[in-house]
């Protein structure tokens, strides 16, 4: 190999508070292309890496849902700055996760980067889609608003490692909400790469926590926890022909208890049924702001008009 | 002991390079005037900043046809999603090129920098920056007479006419809204305050826009009348004095084209015996002096509840005597110079008409400089709804105070006028806000606050103050076909 | 400069319009002052944080901030040397330019008074003890009048006093009031050289909650003759904000037109680099106006803000960014 040079090989860690900490437990699983070539070995999250990662978002919470609509706007704006940048990472990864051809994982790229523009753009303007002035029979002002709702696990797509990903995750924070997203088990790889880009853009610390794993081993405590208030589960669809490694059914009857908001994956079918549940096609351009309404309250204020 | 004197903290000149002669921007290029041309001059120091061009009628003719062309060839064939990331990047270098901007902006205005730097300027970004987001969401904006679901037809080809109050700031209400939208623009900045609208050509040329989206005019009442009547423009957008609007709505009437008005005001802000007395009086002086009061919505008449009348205008009259007049370009003025030696005197007439109809006037005490247009911060009292200074717009910083025992009599007094602008409200009781709120005859209602914009603010007035408009959703409505 | 002439009460009573001060007469009172917006409040502060302070003036405004300090040290840890070298830093904050003013005073813990009072023998720096069961303020009345006396027992010229927050926030107002009337007494009698220790009054707004009760509680404080109202103890965050400082401010001059009488005002706690206390002295210079801009008037309660300062007027002196190695330490 005269002339070749050994490349740095990237380590993938988890993304929690800010910072890049390996798993508690210590443990890594083998990430392949979708070839079967060894990629990295990615930290394998615990229940107790989930369960920190819940915290940190909480912490967040109170900053980013209190920042302006026009900040967080412009914070998204950045992120996709620094997407752009990072193109050519993100077409590599996205080629050798999904063994997409180049031009298809190009197209991927570029379409993930829109889609974080489009989300970026509807920050400030929700509360002006969703919320009402309201004509109450009476000499009262009424006010209708929607609220981020606070802490969202998100399960991300198995399937669509960068697209996917990025229209589970915009709609959640746009609006003010933090997250906890659990990668695709098997192509997290862009995942990573995305909360590198993350951490260098002014998004704060604990607003996004990224796990990389297991579904098994974390989405039912994800599910369950009295602190988290909702969860996307569209990564509990499995990859076409595989068995599945969660119930979604089983998931949302996780988070009962604690009257969490569950946003169940598309399909039509229920979570017994062979193909109850489907990965969409991310691609298109989502119709209106409802993954982003979904993870909101609605406030209604009232007060009186009197001299 | 000698006090805490300001040494000048100036601003430099050096970051913006003035040309000596700016032309047209047509087509994507520079190109001369067939109409001569005008200096621009800093109203601070009368110096002359540069020469302008000025487009005749056929030049304004070309704009309009390189806007058509633009339209017809490549905007209007753009998906939402590319035309939002023009405008993204036109945000973005408007904010790295702010301190310019701002420092370019007051010397040809006349305002303060730390306001151009700190109001004018990042407001220009934000609204560029919401109306990106808009440009691909027009389906869900709720904008009336549109089958559910549709896309929103922009008109095609605006034509727009911008004051010399917020030279760039006005620009950025007309020209983002219209290209988020899918509208390409003919602009005509203000006579007397030119050049920030060509840098910001510039802008659009680093940018990348696609050329003849965004056309800029220089000259002065002659451009802007044949913008206004050129056959080929769908649209009119015009922001400055009532007496122009009328003749705007005068030359329009009986033809297809629809237009956006944004005019004068006299705007009443109204201090209850109640109100949190010393952000009130704050209140009162952004009101009326902040931009030297050059602002449409300003707060030019003080209604103040009899029972506090004089503990508010003894608190004001301290206040004014900290207010810095002087060098638009020292980080420390608050009062700039008036724009023009033409308003200055309009300024005067109309103060003076105050002493003549028995109100007393009172000055605050500071030294203006020998060069330039400068008008002292002014407060009459003792003044009747009938005087002249409490009905006519002066479009300067000159306060007229009257008062009021009663909200309903509140009411009465700041309704009592063609105007309906803008009002304020200061009070502690929320109940009275909104009582208030619901009646004053004002498209704007500050409750103790005054003079905030935001880009997702609907901006505009009632009766002779205009129609339409402009910012949040509601303000994409009038760039849009209505079906 | 207290006014030891005029009976607090009898002027608290004319000024409040009552024949017998009570809770129900002092709230009425207090509640009856004009309320103040967070926000706009906030804008104004803010707005004059934009005063950009060069040159000529930014030497002056040095020069009186390092004369407004009340520098202090108000640890656990602190021993006599500590307090030796705190009052050598505050006579000579930096001794290689004979041209740098003292700062006003020091404050201290009261057993610390006599070790700052003989250090500071003929220097014309104050002693500002704290005192009242600093910084909590829970303890008896009569522990906080014991604490009061052993200070000025010991020679403080001045005593930083705490009100009772609980009481306040509770709305026992005459109690708070008594309090402090108890504790300027307690400063006017037992003073080596004779005369009164000046009374400066932390209301501690970090803990008042509201911009309305920080106004409350500076009206409170000087109905009942304090000599200053102060914001903070420095030991809970958020301490002196801009605010907080414009409201005292105009507490003050408001104070001042109603009744004649001069009240001072010190922000101390999260003051500390030279760029924060400049805005503060701005702050001053619009708001009471420049009579106030003397340490007569107005004070900054600070510890590592000295240094910061110095290194400011060093590097107006050698043209060049300055670095702490030619200073001594701040403490």
């Amino acid at each position: 190999m005269a002339g070749s040079r050994l490349a740095v090989a990237r380590t993938a860690k988890l993304y929690v508070r800010g910072a890049f900490p390996r798993s508690e437990s210590g443990r890594s699983y083998v990430v392949t292309s979708h070839d079967g070539t060894f990629l990295a070995n990615a930290a394998r999250a615990s229940r107790k890496d989930a369960r920190d990662a819940v915290t940190a978002a909480r912490g967040a919470f109170a900053g980013w849902s209190g920042a302006t609509a026009y900040n967080r706007g412009q914070v998204l704006f950045r992120v996709a700055e620094l997407m752009e940048g990072r193109r050519d990472q993100f077409v590599r990864e996205v080629a050798d996760a999904e063994g997409a051809a180049a031009d298809d994982a190009a197209a991927l790229v570029d379409a993930a980067i829109d889609r974080w523009v489009w989300y970026a753009g509807w920050s400030d303007k929700i509360a002006q889609v969703a919320g009402a002035a309201n004509p109450v029979a009476g000499p009262y002002f009424n006010l209708s608003v929607p609220e981020p709702t606070g802490v969202v696990a998100v399960l991300a797509p198995q399937r669509s490692s960068l697209l996917g990903l990025v229209s589970v995750l915009a709609p959640v924070i746009v609006s003010g909400n933090t997250t906890i997203v659990l990668a695709s088990r098997t192509r997290p790889l862009p995942a990573v790469s995305l909360t590198e880009v993350l951490a260098t853009s002014d998004v704060p610390a604990g607003v996004v926590n990224l796990l990389t794993g297991y579904p098994a081993e974390v989405a039912p405590w994800l599910a369950s926890h009295e602190d988290v208030d909702a969860i996307d589960l569209a990564g509990a669809v499995p990859l076409p022909g595989d068995e599945p490694e969660v119930s979604w059914g089983d998931l949302e009857a996780a988070a009962a208890p604690t009257l969490t908001r569950v946003l169940r994956p598309a399909g039509d079918g229920p979570a017994d049924a062979p193909d109850g549940a489907v990965e969409p096609d991310w691609r298109p351009t989502p119709d209106g702001p409802r993954r982003i309404l979904t993870f909101t309250e609605t406030k209604t204020v009232w007060h009186p008009k009197g001299r | 002991m000698p006090g805490f004197e300001y040494a000048p903290a100036p601003e430099s000149r050096d970051v913006v390079d003035v040309r000596g002669s700016y032309g047209l921007y047509v087509g994507g290029e520079f190109v001369d005037g067939g109409a001569g041309s005008l200096k621009t001059v800093n109203p601070a120091t009368e110096e002359v900043l540069a020469e302008v061009a000025v487009a005749s009628a056929d030049d304004v003719d070309r704009a309009v046809r390189a806007a058509r062309k633009a339209y017809e060839k490549t905007w209007s064939r753009l998906p939402g999603a590319e035309r939002a990331k023009y405008l993204f990047r036109i945000a973005r270098i408007v904010q790295e090129r702010a301190r310019e901007l701002a420092v370019l902006e007051t010397l040809d205005n006349g305002k303060p920098i730390k306001e151009s730097r700190d109001v004018d300027v990042p407001l220009v970004a934000a609204h560029f920056f919401y109306h990106a987001g808009w440009a691909d969401k027009l389906e869900w904006a709720g904008l009336p007479g549109r089958a559910p679901g549709a896309t929103p037809r922009p008109h095609g080809v605006v034509g727009q006419v911008i004051p010399w109050n917020f030279p760039l700031l006005m620009l950025a209400w007309k020209v983002a809204p219209a290209l988020a939208t899918g509208n390409t623009v003919v602009l005509k900045p203000a006579e007397t305050t030119p050049l920030t609208a060509l840098l910001f050509a510039e802008i659009c040329e680093q940018a990348g826009l696609p050329p003849g989206v965004v056309n800029i005019v220089t000259g002065a009442g002659e451009t802007g009348a044949a913008l206004v009547r050129h056959p080929g423009v769908d649209k009119i957008a015009f922001t400055g004095s009532t007496d122009v609007g009328r003749q705007i709505a005068k030359t329009l009437a009986g033809t297809r084209v629809k237009a956006t008005l944004e005019l004068g005001g006299k705007a009443a802000n109204i201090v209850f015996d109640d109100a949190a007395l010393d952000q009130a009086v704050e209140g009162i002086v952004n009101g009326i002096f902040f931009n030297q009061g050059h602002v449409c919505c300003a707060g030019s008449r003080l209604l103040v509840q009899e029972s506090v009348a004089e503990e508010v205008v003894t608190r004001l009259q301290r206040r004014l005597t900290t207010l810095r007049v002087g060098d638009p370009m020292d980080k420390n003025t608050d009062v700039g110079a008036v724009n023009s030696r033409a308003q200055l005197e309009r300024i005067t007439e109309l103060a003076d008409s105050g002493d003549a109809e028995g109100a007393h006037r009172w000055t605050a005490p500071c030294e203006l400089p020998d060069q330039g247009f400068w008008f002292a911060p002014t407060v009459f009292t003792d003044v009747a709804p009938a005087h002249r200074i409490a009905r006519e717009e002066i479009f300067g910083p000159v306060l007229s105070v009257m008062t009021f025992r009663t909200p309903d009599e509140a009411l009465t007094k700041a309704n009592t006028t063609p105007y309906g602008l803008s009002a304020g409200i200061w009070t502690e009781k929320g109940s009275r806000i909104l009582w208030m709120a619901d009646r004053l005859r004002a498209g704007v209602v500050w409750a103790n606050t005054f003079n905030r914009f935001d880009p997702t603010s609907p901006f505009g007035g009632y009766k002779e103050s205009g129609y339409g408009r402009e910012g949040g959703r509601h303000g994409l409505a009038a760039y849009v076909k209505e079906a | 400069m207290t006014a030891t002439d005029v009976d607090p009460a009898a002027r608290a009573r004319d000024v409040i319009g009552v024949s017998t001060l009570d809770d129900a007469a002092l709230r009425r009172y207090l509640h009856g002052l004009p309320g103040v917006d967070e926000v706009g409040a906030d804008a104004r502060a803010a707005g004059l944080a934009t005063r950009s302070i060069k040159t000529t003036a930014k030497a002056w405004a040095l020069d009186l901030a390092i004369r407004v300090i009340d520098l202090t040290t108000l640890e656990g840890a602190d021993t006599h040397g500590a307090i030796r070298n705190l009052c050598a830093k505050a006579r000579r904050p930096d001794p290689t330019d004979p041209t740098c003013p003292s700062v006003a005073a020091v404050c201290v813990y009261n057993d610390l008074v006599p070790v700052a009072v003989e250090a500071l023998k003929g220097s014309g720096v104050k002693v500002a003890a704290v005192a009242t069961a600093f910084p909590s303020g829970r303890a008896s009345m009569a522990v906080k009048l014991a604490d009061t006396a052993d200070a000025v027992n010991a020679g403080a010229d001045e005593i930083d006093m705490v009100i009772d927050r609980g009481a306040f926030l509770a709305g026992r107002y005459l109690e708070v009031y008594e309090q402090i009337v108890a504790i300027r007494e307690a400063c006017a009698h037992g003073r080596p050289e004779g005369g009164a220790a000046h009374l400066k009054v932390i209301l501690e707004t970090g803990e008042l909650g509201t911009y309305d009760n920080v106004r409350r509680a500076a009206w409170l404080a000087m109905l009942a003759g304090g000599d200053v109202v102060k914001t903070s103890t420095g030991k809970i965050s958020p301490a002196a904000t801009l605010p907080v400082t414009l409201i005292l401010l105009e507490a003050v001059r408001d104070w001042w037109t109603a009744t004649g009488a001069v009240v001072g005002v010190k922000p101390a706690g999260g003051i500390r680099t030279a760029k924060d206390a400049v805005r503060h002295l701005v702050l001053v210079n619009e708001t009471a106006g420049p009579d106030w801009l003397d340490p007569d008037r107005f004070r900054i309660g600070a510890s590592s803000l000295l240094n910061d300062v110095l290194l400011q007027r060093r590097r107006m002196a050698i043209g060049a960014y300055a670095g702490p190695d030619h200073l001594t330490p701040a403490l």
